[in-house]
């Protein structure tokens, strides 16, 4: 896979009253999975929402692909840890309105849609409402939804942390599909050192507030991955690693 | 359907004691008539009864309707403009210390002992909880979606039209809920200061005239046209958003 910076943040920084993000530099290139990991409430959020566009930084430079980004709203996927899919519509039109907040017609939203869904494994859902399916399951929808806005660069704020453990697992291989296929650009955040050794090629340690990087940890396990290789002994290493970090 | 079982028992039950005392204790048919003498009543009255329902229900639904467009004009006015929404607001909350109902003389004065004064007071009587109602919620919507909205580079006209509306659909059928309710009693209370038509003026009429059962006939009368209208928007609500019961059912 050949290098080339997706995304790269130089030297962001945010304070209010106090000060938030201090600053934090991280590159992501083409194709890549990378994790933020650090305490609950330490600001990944916040870095997320400065990346994101709907805050603004105070310092710092921001570039997609080489070029320095200043107004960012639209140019990335975000989805929350909550699905926030909208209850008044089928899971089908949930996904259409990544489509045509995007400026797709309905019709032609509507047939990428069905598409997607197909594609991984939902459209039996199409018609049902959000309120009926489960957390794992809404989860899913949201993430589809995330990908029918934008899928050039996905960002996840702790996608998987409401769900329980073995649900959690079924969603990394989902995720793990969805970006094989499509060619993703990932990043996520989490709290769970597992969550993101499993899934991604390097972790970016956050320090408590205000956020700053300690260090980032790359991980050199084979793909594809398997639930199992969590037992394995490069995995166990590399959680030691991980937590001695942390 | 069990559900109801037991509250239509209790009724019976109340029915047939009020029978029982009436007869038991021989009071007077002016005073209070039994359950039996109510019902032979409104059958011979019946058409009397038909004549005079029509304006009521004519001026409770166009008053109703006549609400519902301008309380959904004043809530969208004052969700874009928050001018707009310091300028209404502090008026809508004053509104409501005005019983509406004393309006009634003047508005008969103005325009005269036709349908239109009747409209105008079921609009007045109508509009508040609708208004407050719709407000609440496009103010209701999750912080979080429209963060999500944002994230997305959607403006406020397209979080409007994507999220807030829809979403405040509940809210707004929750206030048109009791909306419906009260225009009955608008429609019949407006009715009192002067009409030749209407349930308000027959109630006059059969209290005037000490028919105490007749009386009876017709508030029985108008507590099921109260009810048939709040089920009527219930039943628009489930066919028009049947996604929120699903929440409801998925709670309890």
């Amino acid at each position: 896979m050949k290098s080339q910076s997706k995304l790269k943040i130089n030297n962001l920084s945010l304070s209010f009253e106090e000060e938030i993000i201090k600053n934090i530099s991280l590159e992501v290139n083409q194709e890549e999975i990378i994790s933020i990991i650090g305490p609950s409430g330490c600001g990944k959020s916040t870095l997320f929402n400065i990346i994101s566009g709907i805050l603004r930084q105070n310092k710092g430079v921001i570039k997609i692909d080489g070029i320095e980004e200043k107004k960012r709203q639209g140019k990335f996927g975000y989805m929350f840890q909550e699905p926030l899919l909208f209850s008044w519509l089928k899971v089908l039109e949930n996904v259409m309105l990544g489509y045509e907040i995007k400026g797709f017609k309905k019709e032609q939203a509507k047939l990428k849609a069905q598409d997607l869904l197909k594609k991984f494994n939902l459209f039996e859902y199409a018609n049902f409402y959000p309120d009926s399916l489960s957390g794992g399951m809404k989860q899913k929808v949201a993430l589809l939804r995330t990908i029918a806005f934008n899928s050039s660069i996905l960002l996840l704020d702790e996608p998987f942390g409401s769900l329980d453990a073995i649900t959690r697992s079924s969603l990394h291989l989902y995720l793990l599909e969805i970006w094989k296929k499509l060619k993703l650009t990932v990043i996520f955040t989490t709290h769970d050192i597992r969550e993101a050794i499993f899934l991604s090629d390097r972790v970016y340690i956050l320090s408590k507030k205000p956020a700053t990087i300690i260090d980032c940890l790359k991980i050199n396990l084979p793909r594809p991955r398997k639930t199992e290789d969590i037992t394995s002994k490069k995995f166990v290493e590399l959680e030691k690693k991980l937590i001695s970090l942390l | 359907m069990k559900q109801y079982l037991l509250p239509v028992f209790v009724s019976i039950l109340i029915l047939f004691f009020w029978q029982t005392i009436v007869t038991i204790f021989h009071i007077e048919q002016w005073i209070l008539p039994a359950p039996v003498q109510i019902l032979n009543s409104f059958w011979q009255s019946r058409s009397l009864i038909f004549y005079h329902l029509i304006p009521t229900i004519i001026e409770a639904i166009i008053g109703l309707i006549g609400a519902v467009f301008i309380s959904i004009f004043i809530a969208v006015l004052m969700e874009r403009f928050t001018t707009m929404r310091k300028i209404i607001y502090p008026f809508l909350i004053l509104s409501q210390t005005i019983p509406f109902i004393i309006l009634a003389p003047l508005l008969t004065l103005w325009f005269g002992f036709g349908i239109l004064p009747k409209i105008i007071i079921v609009i007045l009587v109508c509009f508040f909880p609708i208004v407050i109602n719709l407000f609440d919620g496009f103010h209701g919507v999750d912080p979080a979606v429209l963060r999500l909205m944002t994230s997305m580079g959607a403006n406020q006209r397209q979080i409007f039209k994507w999220v807030k509306l829809p979403a405040s659909l509940p809210s707004f059928f929750s206030g048109l809920r009791i909306a419906a309710a009260y225009s009955i009693l608008g429609a019949v209370v407006s009715e009192w200061t002067g009409a030749d038509r209407g349930l308000g003026i027959l109630l006059i009429r059969s209290t005037k005239s000490y028919l105490t059962d007749r009386v009876f006939a017709v508030i029985g009368i108008i507590t099921i046209l109260s009810m048939i209208a709040v089920l009527l928007v219930e039943m628009i609500a489930r066919i028009s958003i049947p996604w929120h019961y699903y929440k409801l059912k998925k709670i309890s």
